[in-house]
């Protein structure tokens, strides 16, 4: 964890799906629970949202993914983190997630599931237990 | 999601109901409520079929024409998805509606890089014409019209449609197709966008333009305050949005030069249906006469058959939740009898298991017939518009007016929906929104059965559409097929034709027909167009 007061967070949109209202649901929530956020915007590849992350230094990476392809982009996700070196970041998962896939992504590595209908004070909740471990 | 903010006592007494809107709710109201708003039934309502068509655009409503029933269809390839359009109608259903993967919607071929892991996953991928000729196939397309549910490459798509249409041997005048066509909107919510505004809007008066002289029975436009009120805006908000992206593409094709009556009766709105019933009841209302008096106000509309606002009420997305997913099965009834009492044309109900997936056979089965059982089995085709003349229904739709008016006006201010969308400013209007009714469902001070009240009761598991790796691949290699099989030549050339067209600034559409025709594949299309227009550059919200 950087040496910072406030965890930074970026929120991404992988893929082509453009359905955000759960990505900035969230994003608002963190803000306003004290945390610094940078939302990718729609359509932005692994690649793209890896360079974001580098570029802006967060701690935290969080995807949310309606399509049903969480799996494949997750997967992907890790690939890049460790090719950049950065295979140190947490990283949580939003959107349409089936509950028989939430132990899968949790083997892949992600440290956090959160699908649609989970109390935002969940995940804020999750993100300061994450910061304090740091 | 929930419906409206209620102040109770102690003693869990209502003391004070507000609706989404901002509309205060009365214990009871009385013709005084009427006198007070100086309600008139000749000007607010008038007879059903009359202006300002508040009771609804037809004399007899639903006695001379049950609504028509248009599930959101498709999956995997092209096969498949003509498989279950043809489950569909041999269930009855009475239109089709055509759900395209997002590597479609977004431009790109089923090989392209950026659709790995897509092809075929939340809707029909389509490449090239063969797929169309596939998923059309024994269809009678001068009976069953199909709505196509794609904005950003719309135009492509009804140039493919009249191509399959043709190579079937109809008459492009007999087709029907009603492309979603409405970019703006996926600016706000939805999000499948690819072009600027400015080109993008340009394209969508290329399709009206077109159509009015090539496919008289096609609605080239569909306009969505649906996806804006999934988003998370209000109902009031929904409209207003709505009504003010479709005077942008009228303004768009009346400086072409045409008279409005030549296209603008072939609008048609696509609004949603979740919410509380009352105020959506009043929504639709007041909508139709909003869209009448501006049509008619501001555009100088003649033909009365041209004011009419028509519609798909429908959906409901939002309202439904993942906990207790056979709630959603009853919220769907709830929302159906809504558009019934609110005087659909055409409606179409999301599925009780899309919190978690695309609709299996068996849920979109479910849901066809929550809308069957209305017409034919609960009175709703008795009489039109039964809820007139309620003390309470007449008042909250002038309120609901009112509140419409209020919302089309700040968006005035700030500069216009062009404006409001490529900076934003609606934008972050509707997340602000949204996170508000999340907060209030967290407080409790919204309800929601099943995931703050009522929450004891079983999770339910629900069948899963499983993604076909098999088909994408076959996809894959279908379009490889037609790659080797086509006349390159003429694909080369009429690619070429359309570059040059889009350059000059001509009506793309012509061009676009022959590029389906010569089998180019939308990717070579859209190809041509991100070349030249660019891409929408987003603006930040946070």
């Amino acid at each position: 964890m950087q040496n910072r007061k406030n965890l930074k967070i970026l929120i991404a949109k992988p893929g082509l799906d453009g359905h955000d209202r759960g990505a900035k649901v969230v994003a608002q929530a963190l803000k306003e629970a004290g945390m610094e956020v940078v939302y990718s915007g729609l359509h932005r590849t692994i690649e793209q949202i890896v360079t974001i992350a580098v570029q802006e230094d967060v701690d935290v990476i969080g995807l949310s993914i309606m399509t049903g392809a969480h799996i494949p982009i997750t997967q992907k996700l890790f690939e890049k983190i460790k090719e950049k070196g950065i295979g140190d970041k947490i990283v949580f998962v939003g959107g349409v997630i089936p509950s028989g896939d939430i132990s899968k992504l949790k083997e892949l590595g992600v440290a956090g599931v959160f699908p649609g209908g989970t109390p935002l004070a969940e995940t804020i909740q999750f993100l300061r237990s994450i910061s304090k471990k740091g | 999601m929930a419906v409206a903010r209620y102040i109770k006592d102690e003693k869990d007494q209502i003391l004070d109901v507000i609706l989404e809107s901002g509309i205060h709710v009365k214990p009871s109201y009385s013709p005084k409520d009427l006198e007070a708003i100086g309600f008139s039934y000749e000007k607010d309502l008038a007879d059903p079929g009359e202006y300002p068509y508040t009771r609804g655009i037809h004399a007899l409503g639903y006695r001379s024409r049950a609504w028509t029933t248009r599930q959101y269809t498709g999956f995997g390839t092209p096969q498949e998805t003509n498989e279950r359009f043809k489950l569909m109608i041999s269930h009855g259903q009475t239109g089709l509606n055509v759900a395209f993967d997002l590597p479609t919607q977004m431009g790109y071929d089923s090989d392209d890089p950026m659709s790995e892991g897509e092809v075929g996953r939340v809707g029909m991928a389509v490449d090239t014409l063969r797929d169309f000729e596939i998923a059309f196939k024994d269809i009678r397309l001068d009976k069953i019209g199909s709505g196509l549910t794609i904005n950003a490459v719309a135009s492509i798509m009804l140039a493919m449609y009249q191509a399959v249409a043709e190579k079937y041997g109809y008459d492009p005048k007999v087709i029907s197709a009603t492309p979603q066509n409405d970019i703006l909107k996926e600016m706000i919510g939805r999000g499948a966008w690819i072009f600027p505004v400015e080109p993008a809007v340009k394209l969508i008066g290329d399709t009206i333009e077109y159509s009015m002289k090539v496919l008289p029975r096609t609605n080239p436009v569909s306009v969505c305050g649906y996806h804006i009120r999934e988003s998370g805006a209000t109902p009031a908000q929904e409209i207003a949005c709505a009504i003010l992206i479709a005077n942008a593409y009228i303004d768009n094709v009346l400086a072409r030069g045409y008279d409005v009556d030549a296209f603008v009766g072939r609008f048609s709105f696509n609004l949603n249906v979740f919410g509380n019933m009352w105020e959506q009841v009043a929504k639709f209302r007041a909508a139709r006469k909003l869209w009448a008096r501006n049509l008619k106000e501001k555009y100088n509309v003649k033909k009365p058959q041209n004011l009419f606002l028509r519609g798909l009420f429908g959906g409901g997305g939002y309202g439904l939740t993942k906990a207790q997913p056979e709630n959603n099965i009853m919220r769907g009834a709830y929302y159906a009898l809504v558009a019934a009492l609110s005087g659909a044309q055409t409606t179409a109900l999301c599925s009780y298991d899309e919190a978690y997936t695309i609709p299996t056979p068996h849920s979109a089965l479910l849901s066809l017939r929550t809308l069957q059982l209305l017409m034919d089995e609960m009175g709703l085709r008795d009489t039109v518009d039964p809820l007139a003349g309620s003390y309470f229904i007449e008042t909250l739709t002038k309120e609901m007016e009112q509140k419409i008016e209020e919302e089309m006006d700040n968006i005035e201010k700030f500069g216009g929906i062009i404006k409001g969308v490529s900076e934003g400013y609606i934008q972050r209007l509707v997340a602000r929104q949204a996170f508000e009714v999340e907060k209030g469902l967290e407080s409790g001070e919204l309800q929601k059965v099943g995931v703050n009240i009522y929450k004891e009761g079983e999770s339910m598991e629900v069948e899963l559409h499983e993604y076909n790796w098999e088909s994408a691949e076959k996809q894959i290699e279908s379009l490889r097929a037609v790659k080797r099989e086509r006349s390159e030549k003429d694909v080369a050339r009429t690619l070429k034709e359309l570059e040059s067209a889009t350059k000059d600034g001509k009506n793309v559409m012509p061009y676009l027909v022959e590029c389906c025709k010569a089998y180019a594949s939308v990717g070579e299309m859209a190809g041509i167009f991100r070349q030249i227009f660019g891409e929408f550059n987003e603006p930040s919200l946070f």
